[in-house]
Protein backbone atom coordinates (compact mmCIF):
# COMPACT_ATOMS: atom_id res chain seq x y z
CA UNK A 1 0.00 0.00 0.00
CA UNK A 2 1.24 3.43 -0.88
CA UNK A 3 1.31 5.96 1.93
CA UNK A 4 0.34 9.58 1.41
CA UNK A 5 3.18 12.07 1.30
CA UNK A 6 1.46 14.61 3.55
CA UNK A 7 2.65 13.64 7.06
CA UNK A 8 -0.79 14.14 8.64
CA UNK A 9 -2.66 11.93 6.22
CA UNK A 10 0.21 9.45 6.40
CA UNK A 11 -0.16 9.11 10.14
CA UNK A 12 -3.91 8.97 9.80
CA UNK A 13 -3.65 6.19 7.25
CA UNK A 14 -1.29 4.30 9.53
CA UNK A 15 -3.66 4.55 12.49
CA UNK A 16 -6.43 3.11 10.35
CA UNK A 17 -4.20 0.23 9.32
CA UNK A 18 -3.02 -0.45 12.87
CA UNK A 19 -6.47 -0.44 14.35
CA UNK A 20 -8.18 -2.51 11.71
CA UNK A 21 -5.55 -5.21 12.30
CA UNK A 22 -5.94 -4.96 16.05
CA UNK A 23 -9.72 -5.18 15.84
CA UNK A 24 -9.73 -8.18 13.56
CA UNK A 25 -7.32 -9.92 15.92
CA UNK A 26 -9.62 -9.26 18.86
CA UNK A 27 -12.73 -10.41 17.04
CA UNK A 28 -11.31 -13.90 17.32
CA UNK A 29 -12.20 -13.83 20.99
CA UNK A 30 -15.83 -12.83 20.83
CA UNK A 31 -16.76 -14.57 24.07
CA UNK A 32 -14.25 -12.41 25.87
CA UNK A 33 -15.96 -9.34 24.61
CA UNK A 34 -19.26 -10.42 26.15
CA UNK A 35 -17.43 -11.10 29.40
CA UNK A 36 -15.81 -7.69 29.36
CA UNK A 37 -19.18 -6.05 28.71
CA UNK A 38 -20.59 -7.90 31.72
CA UNK A 39 -17.60 -6.85 33.79
CA UNK A 40 -18.07 -3.22 32.79
CA UNK A 41 -21.73 -3.37 33.68
CA UNK A 42 -20.88 -4.84 37.07
CA UNK A 43 -18.23 -2.19 37.63
CA UNK A 44 -20.69 0.55 36.81
CA UNK A 45 -23.32 -0.90 39.15
CA UNK A 46 -20.66 -1.00 41.85
CA UNK A 47 -19.64 2.63 41.25
CA UNK A 48 -23.25 3.73 41.50
CA UNK A 49 -23.72 1.67 44.65
CA UNK A 50 -20.62 3.27 46.15
CA UNK A 51 -22.01 6.72 45.44
CA UNK A 52 -25.45 5.75 46.70
CA UNK A 53 -23.99 4.83 50.10
CA UNK A 54 -23.30 8.52 50.60
CA UNK A 55 -26.43 10.00 49.08
CA UNK A 56 -28.79 7.33 50.41
CA UNK A 57 -28.29 8.57 53.95
CA UNK A 58 -29.07 12.19 53.20
CA UNK A 59 -25.44 13.23 52.96
CA UNK A 60 -24.18 14.97 49.86
CA UNK A 61 -20.82 16.23 48.70
CA UNK A 62 -20.75 19.96 49.20
CA UNK A 63 -22.34 21.61 46.19
CA UNK A 64 -22.99 18.38 44.26
CA UNK A 65 -26.48 16.98 43.89
CA UNK A 66 -26.93 13.26 43.09
CA UNK A 67 -27.23 13.90 39.34
CA UNK A 68 -24.21 16.18 39.34
CA UNK A 69 -22.15 13.58 41.13
CA UNK A 70 -23.38 11.05 38.55
CA UNK A 71 -21.69 13.11 35.84
CA UNK A 72 -18.38 12.64 37.63
CA UNK A 73 -18.97 8.88 37.71
CA UNK A 74 -19.88 8.97 34.01
CA UNK A 75 -16.69 10.80 33.05
CA UNK A 76 -14.67 8.47 35.26
CA UNK A 77 -16.16 5.41 33.54
CA UNK A 78 -15.57 6.98 30.14
CA UNK A 79 -11.90 7.65 30.89
CA UNK A 80 -11.49 4.15 32.26
CA UNK A 81 -12.79 2.80 28.97
CA UNK A 82 -10.54 5.17 27.07
CA UNK A 83 -7.46 3.93 28.90
CA UNK A 84 -8.41 0.27 28.38
CA UNK A 85 -9.05 0.86 24.70
CA UNK A 86 -6.10 3.04 23.79
CA UNK A 87 -3.53 3.19 26.56
CA UNK A 88 -3.25 -0.16 28.33
CA UNK A 89 -2.83 -2.24 25.18
CA UNK A 90 -0.05 -0.04 23.82
CA UNK A 91 1.90 1.25 26.73
CA UNK A 92 2.17 -2.01 28.63
CA UNK A 93 3.84 -3.28 25.52
CA UNK A 94 6.71 -0.82 25.84
CA UNK A 95 7.87 -2.87 28.81
CA UNK A 96 7.83 -6.03 26.72
CA UNK A 97 9.75 -4.37 23.88
CA UNK A 98 12.44 -3.15 26.24
CA UNK A 99 12.71 -6.46 28.05
CA UNK A 100 13.09 -8.51 24.86
CA UNK A 101 15.13 -5.97 22.93
CA UNK A 102 12.51 -5.79 20.18
CA UNK A 103 12.34 -2.03 20.60
CA UNK A 104 15.14 -1.98 18.00
CA UNK A 105 12.67 -2.86 15.25
CA UNK A 106 10.38 -0.04 16.29
CA UNK A 107 13.21 2.47 16.34
CA UNK A 108 14.27 1.46 12.84
CA UNK A 109 10.91 2.33 11.32
CA UNK A 110 10.75 5.63 9.44
CA UNK A 111 8.09 7.12 11.73
CA UNK A 112 8.11 8.63 15.19
CA UNK A 113 8.69 5.84 17.68
CA UNK A 114 6.43 7.51 20.22
CA UNK A 115 3.65 7.53 17.64
CA UNK A 116 4.20 3.89 16.78
CA UNK A 117 4.24 2.79 20.40
CA UNK A 118 1.21 4.87 21.35
CA UNK A 119 -1.11 4.01 18.50
CA UNK A 120 -0.09 0.57 17.38
CA UNK A 121 -2.90 -1.26 19.05
CA UNK A 122 -6.41 -0.65 20.30
CA UNK A 123 -8.68 -2.87 22.29
CA UNK A 124 -12.41 -3.22 21.84
CA UNK A 125 -12.68 -4.23 25.48
CA UNK A 126 -12.72 -0.61 26.49
CA UNK A 127 -15.79 0.08 24.36
CA UNK A 128 -18.45 -0.99 26.92
CA UNK A 129 -17.01 1.37 29.52
CA UNK A 130 -16.89 4.24 27.02
CA UNK A 131 -20.53 3.67 26.07
CA UNK A 132 -21.76 3.23 29.65
CA UNK A 133 -19.88 6.35 30.68
CA UNK A 134 -21.48 8.41 27.91
CA UNK A 135 -24.85 6.94 28.79
CA UNK A 136 -24.55 7.99 32.44
CA UNK A 137 -23.45 11.50 31.48
CA UNK A 138 -26.36 11.77 29.07
CA UNK A 139 -28.85 10.42 31.61
CA UNK A 140 -27.73 12.87 34.28
CA UNK A 141 -27.57 15.66 31.70
CA UNK A 142 -31.19 15.10 30.66
CA UNK A 143 -32.28 15.04 34.31
CA UNK A 144 -30.46 18.33 34.85
CA UNK A 145 -31.84 19.74 31.57
CA UNK A 146 -28.44 20.62 30.18
CA UNK A 147 -28.36 22.23 26.75
CA UNK A 148 -26.19 20.90 23.92
CA UNK A 149 -23.73 23.76 24.40
CA UNK A 150 -22.94 22.47 27.91
CA UNK A 151 -21.92 19.11 26.44
CA UNK A 152 -19.70 20.95 23.99
CA UNK A 153 -18.05 22.97 26.73
CA UNK A 154 -17.46 19.75 28.67
CA UNK A 155 -15.81 18.17 25.66
CA UNK A 156 -12.73 20.40 25.69
CA UNK A 157 -11.59 19.67 29.27
CA UNK A 158 -12.28 15.97 28.72
CA UNK A 159 -9.88 16.07 25.77
CA UNK A 160 -7.35 17.78 28.02
CA UNK A 161 -7.97 15.13 30.67
CA UNK A 162 -7.40 12.32 28.18
CA UNK A 163 -4.17 13.99 27.02
CA UNK A 164 -2.94 14.32 30.62
CA UNK A 165 -3.74 10.68 31.27
CA UNK A 166 -1.97 9.55 28.12
CA UNK A 167 1.13 11.65 28.88
CA UNK A 168 1.42 10.36 32.44
CA UNK A 169 1.03 6.81 31.26
CA UNK A 170 3.60 7.23 28.51
CA UNK A 171 6.12 8.83 30.88
CA UNK A 172 5.71 5.91 33.28
CA UNK A 173 6.05 3.48 30.39
CA UNK A 174 9.24 5.20 29.27
CA UNK A 175 10.86 4.62 32.65
CA UNK A 176 10.99 0.92 31.77
CA UNK A 177 14.13 1.73 29.78
CA UNK A 178 15.88 1.94 33.16
CA UNK A 179 13.85 -0.38 35.34
CA UNK A 180 12.74 -2.94 32.73
CA UNK A 181 10.17 -4.99 34.61
CA UNK A 182 7.62 -2.47 35.75
CA UNK A 183 4.39 -3.98 34.45
CA UNK A 184 2.69 -2.86 37.60
CA UNK A 185 3.74 0.77 37.68
CA UNK A 186 0.65 1.41 35.60
CA UNK A 187 -1.32 -0.43 38.28
CA UNK A 188 -0.23 2.21 40.76
CA UNK A 189 -1.43 4.90 38.37
CA UNK A 190 -4.73 3.06 37.91
CA UNK A 191 -5.08 2.76 41.66
CA UNK A 192 -4.60 6.48 42.16
CA UNK A 193 -6.97 7.20 39.28
CA UNK A 194 -9.76 5.64 41.34
CA UNK A 195 -9.83 8.87 43.29
CA UNK A 196 -11.58 10.34 40.24
CA UNK A 197 -14.81 8.54 41.12
CA UNK A 198 -15.80 11.39 43.41
CA UNK A 199 -15.70 15.18 42.97
CA UNK A 200 -12.69 16.74 44.66
CA UNK A 201 -14.69 18.50 47.40
CA UNK A 202 -15.47 15.05 48.81
CA UNK A 203 -11.86 14.77 50.01
CA UNK A 204 -10.07 16.42 52.91
CA UNK A 205 -7.85 19.34 51.95
CA UNK A 206 -4.60 17.38 52.08
CA UNK A 207 -6.01 14.85 49.60
CA UNK A 208 -7.21 17.68 47.36
CA UNK A 209 -3.73 19.17 47.22
CA UNK A 210 -2.23 15.78 46.43
CA UNK A 211 -4.74 15.00 43.68
CA UNK A 212 -4.41 18.42 42.10
CA UNK A 213 -0.71 19.15 42.15
CA UNK A 214 1.06 15.80 42.52
CA UNK A 215 -1.18 13.34 40.69
CA UNK A 216 -3.55 15.58 38.71
CA UNK A 217 -6.68 13.46 39.07
CA UNK A 218 -8.76 16.61 39.64
CA UNK A 219 -8.22 17.58 35.99
CA UNK A 220 -9.44 14.23 34.74
CA UNK A 221 -12.96 14.13 36.11
CA UNK A 222 -13.87 17.03 38.41
CA UNK A 223 -12.84 19.88 36.11
CA UNK A 224 -14.60 18.43 33.02
CA UNK A 225 -17.72 17.74 35.09
CA UNK A 226 -17.79 21.31 36.36
CA UNK A 227 -17.28 22.64 32.85
CA UNK A 228 -20.17 20.48 31.67
CA UNK A 229 -22.34 21.87 34.43
CA UNK A 230 -21.35 25.36 33.32
CA UNK A 231 -19.82 26.45 36.61
CA UNK A 232 -16.11 25.86 36.08
CA UNK A 233 -13.81 28.74 36.77
CA UNK A 234 -12.17 29.54 33.38
CA UNK A 235 -8.77 29.58 35.05
CA UNK A 236 -9.16 25.86 35.88
CA UNK A 237 -9.86 25.03 32.25
CA UNK A 238 -6.93 27.12 31.08
CA UNK A 239 -4.78 25.46 33.72
CA UNK A 240 -5.96 22.07 32.52
CA UNK A 241 -5.04 22.97 28.93
CA UNK A 242 -1.60 24.24 29.93
CA UNK A 243 -0.95 21.11 31.97
CA UNK A 244 -2.04 18.88 29.08
CA UNK A 245 0.25 20.62 26.60
CA UNK A 246 3.16 20.74 29.02
CA UNK A 247 2.86 17.06 29.91
CA UNK A 248 2.54 16.05 26.28
CA UNK A 249 5.65 18.02 25.42
CA UNK A 250 7.46 16.60 28.42
CA UNK A 251 6.48 13.02 27.55
CA UNK A 252 8.11 13.49 24.14
CA UNK A 253 11.28 15.05 25.56
CA UNK A 254 11.46 12.41 28.26
CA UNK A 255 11.14 9.63 25.71
CA UNK A 256 14.02 11.04 23.65
CA UNK A 257 16.06 11.34 26.81
CA UNK A 258 15.22 7.77 27.86
CA UNK A 259 16.18 6.39 24.47
CA UNK A 260 19.73 7.59 24.99
CA UNK A 261 20.00 5.01 27.74
CA UNK A 262 18.45 2.18 25.78
CA UNK A 263 21.09 -0.50 25.27
CA UNK A 264 19.09 -2.99 23.24
CA UNK A 265 19.55 -5.92 25.59
CA UNK A 266 19.37 -9.49 24.35
CA UNK A 267 18.83 -8.81 20.65
CA UNK B 1 4.47 -36.15 58.09
CA UNK B 2 8.12 -35.41 58.65
CA UNK B 3 8.72 -35.63 54.94
CA UNK B 4 5.93 -33.16 54.24
CA UNK B 5 7.31 -30.77 56.83
CA UNK B 6 10.67 -30.86 55.17
CA UNK B 7 9.19 -30.27 51.73
CA UNK B 8 7.19 -27.30 52.97
CA UNK B 9 10.19 -25.79 54.67
CA UNK B 10 12.22 -26.05 51.48
CA UNK B 11 9.43 -24.64 49.33
CA UNK B 12 8.94 -21.70 51.67
CA UNK B 13 12.60 -20.72 51.78
CA UNK B 14 12.94 -21.15 48.01
CA UNK B 15 9.93 -19.05 47.19
CA UNK B 16 10.85 -16.45 49.78
CA UNK B 17 14.29 -16.04 48.19
CA UNK B 18 12.68 -15.92 44.75
CA UNK B 19 10.24 -13.21 45.77
CA UNK B 20 12.97 -11.12 47.34
CA UNK B 21 14.39 -10.69 43.85
CA UNK B 22 11.32 -8.72 42.85
CA UNK B 23 11.39 -6.20 45.66
CA UNK B 24 10.71 -3.21 43.41
CA UNK B 25 7.71 -4.95 41.92
CA UNK B 26 6.42 -5.90 45.34
CA UNK B 27 6.58 -2.30 46.46
CA UNK B 28 4.58 -1.24 43.42
CA UNK B 29 2.00 -3.94 44.03
CA UNK B 30 1.69 -2.82 47.62
CA UNK B 31 1.21 0.79 46.48
CA UNK B 32 -1.35 -0.15 43.86
CA UNK B 33 -3.63 -1.36 46.64
CA UNK B 34 -4.15 2.21 47.79
CA UNK B 35 -7.89 2.32 47.13
CA UNK B 36 -8.80 1.96 50.85
CA UNK B 37 -6.60 4.96 51.62
CA UNK B 38 -8.40 7.04 49.00
CA UNK B 39 -11.80 5.97 50.31
CA UNK B 40 -10.65 6.72 53.82
CA UNK B 41 -10.36 10.34 52.75
CA UNK B 42 -13.91 10.48 51.41
CA UNK B 43 -15.48 8.69 54.38
CA UNK B 44 -13.66 10.57 57.12
CA UNK B 45 -14.70 13.79 55.40
CA UNK B 46 -18.28 12.55 55.04
CA UNK B 47 -18.47 11.47 58.69
CA UNK B 48 -17.78 15.04 59.73
CA UNK B 49 -20.77 16.35 57.79
CA UNK B 50 -23.38 13.58 57.86
CA UNK B 51 -24.92 11.08 60.23
CA UNK B 52 -23.20 7.76 59.58
CA UNK B 53 -22.89 4.64 61.70
CA UNK B 54 -19.19 5.25 62.31
CA UNK B 55 -17.28 8.28 63.50
CA UNK B 56 -14.53 9.94 61.51
CA UNK B 57 -11.76 8.27 63.52
CA UNK B 58 -13.46 4.88 63.26
CA UNK B 59 -13.60 5.23 59.48
CA UNK B 60 -9.90 6.06 59.39
CA UNK B 61 -9.04 2.97 61.43
CA UNK B 62 -11.39 0.78 59.52
CA UNK B 63 -9.86 1.67 56.17
CA UNK B 64 -6.35 1.32 57.49
CA UNK B 65 -7.31 -2.18 58.66
CA UNK B 66 -8.86 -2.88 55.25
CA UNK B 67 -5.66 -1.77 53.58
CA UNK B 68 -3.74 -4.25 55.73
CA UNK B 69 -6.23 -7.06 55.13
CA UNK B 70 -6.14 -6.53 51.38
CA UNK B 71 -2.37 -6.79 51.42
CA UNK B 72 -2.53 -9.97 53.47
CA UNK B 73 -5.12 -11.71 51.32
CA UNK B 74 -3.88 -10.93 47.80
CA UNK B 75 -4.07 -14.05 45.64
CA UNK B 76 -3.05 -14.49 42.01
CA UNK B 77 -2.99 -18.28 41.66
CA UNK B 78 -5.43 -18.32 38.73
CA UNK B 79 -3.06 -16.48 36.39
CA UNK B 80 -0.18 -18.79 37.26
CA UNK B 81 -2.31 -21.90 36.96
CA UNK B 82 -3.76 -20.75 33.66
CA UNK B 83 -0.27 -20.27 32.27
CA UNK B 84 0.84 -23.68 33.49
CA UNK B 85 -2.06 -25.28 31.66
CA UNK B 86 -1.76 -23.29 28.45
CA UNK B 87 1.98 -23.87 28.24
CA UNK B 88 1.66 -27.48 29.38
CA UNK B 89 3.98 -26.95 32.32
CA UNK B 90 1.58 -28.65 34.68
CA UNK B 91 2.78 -31.95 33.21
CA UNK B 92 6.14 -31.60 34.95
CA UNK B 93 4.55 -30.69 38.24
CA UNK B 94 2.35 -33.76 38.04
CA UNK B 95 5.43 -35.97 37.88
CA UNK B 96 6.47 -34.84 41.35
CA UNK B 97 5.12 -36.87 44.29
CA UNK B 98 3.37 -33.78 45.64
CA UNK B 99 0.06 -32.11 44.87
CA UNK B 100 0.97 -29.14 42.59
CA UNK B 101 -1.18 -26.82 44.67
CA UNK B 102 1.53 -26.67 47.34
CA UNK B 103 3.86 -24.85 45.01
CA UNK B 104 1.28 -22.11 44.67
CA UNK B 105 0.43 -22.04 48.35
CA UNK B 106 4.02 -21.62 49.41
CA UNK B 107 4.87 -19.10 46.73
CA UNK B 108 1.98 -16.97 48.05
CA UNK B 109 3.14 -17.34 51.63
CA UNK B 110 6.73 -16.60 50.68
CA UNK B 111 5.61 -13.49 48.87
CA UNK B 112 3.62 -12.41 51.89
CA UNK B 113 6.74 -12.48 54.05
CA UNK B 114 8.70 -10.55 51.43
CA UNK B 115 5.90 -7.98 51.28
CA UNK B 116 5.60 -7.45 55.04
CA UNK B 117 8.35 -4.83 55.39
CA UNK B 118 6.74 -2.69 52.68
CA UNK B 119 3.34 -2.92 54.35
CA UNK B 120 4.89 -1.91 57.64
CA UNK B 121 6.60 1.10 56.05
CA UNK B 122 3.43 2.27 54.29
CA UNK B 123 1.37 1.94 57.46
CA UNK B 124 4.06 3.66 59.51
CA UNK B 125 4.19 6.52 57.04
CA UNK B 126 0.48 6.80 57.12
CA UNK B 127 0.30 6.99 60.89
CA UNK B 128 2.89 9.76 60.81
CA UNK B 129 0.64 11.73 58.49
CA UNK B 130 -2.57 10.86 60.30
CA UNK B 131 -1.79 10.41 63.98
CA UNK B 132 -5.47 10.32 64.93
CA UNK B 133 -5.85 6.99 63.11
CA UNK B 134 -3.33 5.36 65.40
CA UNK B 135 -4.43 2.86 67.99
CA UNK B 136 -2.93 -0.20 69.66
CA UNK B 137 -5.17 -3.25 69.75
CA UNK B 138 -4.63 -5.54 72.75
CA UNK B 139 -2.79 -8.84 72.40
CA UNK B 140 -5.93 -10.98 72.35
CA UNK B 141 -7.47 -8.96 69.53
CA UNK B 142 -4.24 -9.10 67.63
CA UNK B 143 -3.97 -12.88 67.97
CA UNK B 144 -7.58 -13.30 66.85
CA UNK B 145 -6.98 -10.93 63.93
CA UNK B 146 -3.98 -12.95 62.77
CA UNK B 147 -5.95 -16.19 63.02
CA UNK B 148 -8.90 -14.77 61.07
CA UNK B 149 -6.59 -13.23 58.46
CA UNK B 150 -5.05 -16.63 57.83
CA UNK B 151 -8.51 -18.13 57.44
CA UNK B 152 -9.49 -15.27 55.12
CA UNK B 153 -6.43 -15.84 52.99
CA UNK B 154 -7.17 -19.57 52.87
CA UNK B 155 -10.76 -18.93 51.78
CA UNK B 156 -9.69 -16.41 49.15
CA UNK B 157 -7.08 -18.84 47.84
CA UNK B 158 -9.53 -21.73 47.78
CA UNK B 159 -12.10 -19.72 45.84
CA UNK B 160 -9.62 -18.54 43.25
CA UNK B 161 -8.02 -21.95 42.90
CA UNK B 162 -11.47 -23.39 42.25
CA UNK B 163 -12.01 -20.92 39.42
CA UNK B 164 -8.54 -21.79 38.18
CA UNK B 165 -9.75 -25.35 37.60
CA UNK B 166 -11.84 -24.06 34.72
CA UNK B 167 -8.56 -23.49 32.89
CA UNK B 168 -8.73 -27.19 32.03
CA UNK B 169 -11.67 -26.43 29.76
CA UNK B 170 -11.31 -22.81 28.71
CA UNK B 171 -8.31 -20.67 27.86
CA UNK B 172 -9.53 -17.64 29.75
CA UNK B 173 -10.46 -18.82 33.21
CA UNK B 174 -9.18 -15.54 34.59
CA UNK B 175 -12.19 -13.79 33.03
CA UNK B 176 -14.35 -15.57 35.65
CA UNK B 177 -12.05 -14.29 38.33
CA UNK B 178 -12.30 -10.74 37.01
CA UNK B 179 -16.08 -10.84 37.20
CA UNK B 180 -15.91 -12.33 40.71
CA UNK B 181 -13.43 -9.67 41.75
CA UNK B 182 -15.99 -6.95 41.05
CA UNK B 183 -18.39 -8.46 43.55
CA UNK B 184 -15.50 -8.88 45.91
CA UNK B 185 -14.55 -5.23 45.50
CA UNK B 186 -17.98 -3.85 46.22
CA UNK B 187 -19.38 -6.36 48.70
CA UNK B 188 -16.36 -7.29 50.80
CA UNK B 189 -16.41 -4.03 52.67
CA UNK B 190 -13.45 -2.51 50.87
CA UNK B 191 -15.39 0.45 49.47
CA UNK B 192 -17.35 1.02 52.67
CA UNK B 193 -17.91 -0.81 55.94
CA UNK B 194 -21.00 -3.03 55.92
CA UNK B 195 -22.33 -0.88 58.75
CA UNK B 196 -23.25 1.86 56.28
CA UNK B 197 -24.91 -0.49 53.76
CA UNK B 198 -28.71 -0.38 53.61
CA UNK B 199 -29.90 -3.01 56.15
CA UNK B 200 -31.56 -5.23 53.56
CA UNK B 201 -28.44 -5.37 51.39
CA UNK B 202 -26.29 -6.05 54.41
CA UNK B 203 -28.38 -9.04 55.47
CA UNK B 204 -28.00 -10.65 52.05
CA UNK B 205 -24.31 -9.86 51.76
CA UNK B 206 -23.57 -11.42 55.13
CA UNK B 207 -24.51 -14.83 53.77
CA UNK B 208 -22.05 -14.50 50.89
CA UNK B 209 -18.33 -15.27 51.23
CA UNK B 210 -17.17 -11.73 50.40
CA UNK B 211 -17.33 -9.89 53.73
CA UNK B 212 -15.42 -12.63 55.55
CA UNK B 213 -12.30 -11.95 53.52
CA UNK B 214 -11.93 -8.28 54.42
CA UNK B 215 -14.72 -6.91 56.56
CA UNK B 216 -14.59 -9.63 59.22
CA UNK B 217 -10.86 -9.38 60.06
CA UNK B 218 -10.90 -5.60 59.71
CA UNK B 219 -13.83 -5.32 62.11
CA UNK B 220 -11.99 -7.43 64.67
CA UNK B 221 -8.93 -5.24 64.44
CA UNK B 222 -10.87 -1.99 64.70
CA UNK B 223 -13.11 -3.25 67.48
CA UNK B 224 -16.44 -3.08 65.64
CA UNK B 225 -19.11 -5.48 66.96
CA UNK B 226 -18.78 -8.94 65.40
CA UNK B 227 -20.89 -12.10 65.69
CA UNK B 228 -18.02 -14.57 65.92
CA UNK B 229 -19.93 -17.84 65.91
CA UNK B 230 -22.06 -16.97 62.91
CA UNK B 231 -19.13 -15.50 61.00
CA UNK B 232 -16.96 -18.56 61.52
CA UNK B 233 -19.83 -20.86 60.60
CA UNK B 234 -20.55 -19.06 57.32
CA UNK B 235 -16.87 -18.77 56.50
CA UNK B 236 -16.34 -22.47 57.18
CA UNK B 237 -19.34 -23.50 55.11
CA UNK B 238 -18.15 -21.56 52.10
CA UNK B 239 -14.68 -23.03 52.47
CA UNK B 240 -16.23 -26.51 52.59
CA UNK B 241 -18.35 -25.88 49.50
CA UNK B 242 -15.45 -24.54 47.47
CA UNK B 243 -13.15 -27.33 48.64
CA UNK B 244 -15.61 -29.97 47.47
CA UNK B 245 -16.10 -28.31 44.08
CA UNK B 246 -12.37 -27.80 43.75
CA UNK B 247 -11.47 -31.46 44.31
CA UNK B 248 -14.24 -32.61 42.01
CA UNK B 249 -13.10 -30.32 39.18
CA UNK B 250 -9.47 -31.22 39.77
CA UNK B 251 -10.17 -34.93 39.25
CA UNK B 252 -12.36 -34.26 36.20
CA UNK B 253 -9.85 -31.80 34.78
CA UNK B 254 -6.86 -34.07 35.11
CA UNK B 255 -8.57 -36.65 32.93
CA UNK B 256 -9.08 -33.92 30.38
CA UNK B 257 -5.53 -32.52 30.57
CA UNK B 258 -3.36 -33.40 27.61
CA UNK B 259 -0.17 -31.52 28.46
CA UNK B 260 -0.37 -29.58 25.23
CA UNK B 261 2.74 -27.61 24.35
CA UNK B 262 5.01 -29.32 26.88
Amino acid sequence: MKLASNPFSKYFQLIRLFWSTAISAELEYRMNFIFSALTSLGGLAGSLFGLFLFYGQGYHFQGWSWEEALIVVGIFTFLKGFSTAFLAANLNRIVKHVERGTLDFVLLKPISSQFWLSFHSMSLWGLPDILFGLFIVLYAGIKLKLSWTSYLSGLIPILFGATILYSLWFILGATSVWFTRIYNITEVLKGLMDAGRFPMVAYPVSYQVFFTFIVPVAFLTTVPAEALLGRANPSWIIGSGCLAIALLWFSNQFWRFALRFYTSASS
Amino acid sequence: MKRLYKIFQTLLSTYYAYMLEYRAELLLWALSGCLPIILMGVWTQAAQGGAFALTSAQFARYFLAIFLCRQLTVVWVIWEFEREIVEGKLAFRLLQPLDPVWHHVWSHIGERFARLPFIAVIIGLFILLYPSAFWIPDAGTLALFILVSICAFALQFLIQYTFAMFAFWTEKASAIQELWFLFHLFLSGSIAPLEVFPPGVRQVVEFLPFPYILHFPASILTGLPVDYLRSFLIMGSWAGIFYAINRYLWRKGLKQFSGMGA
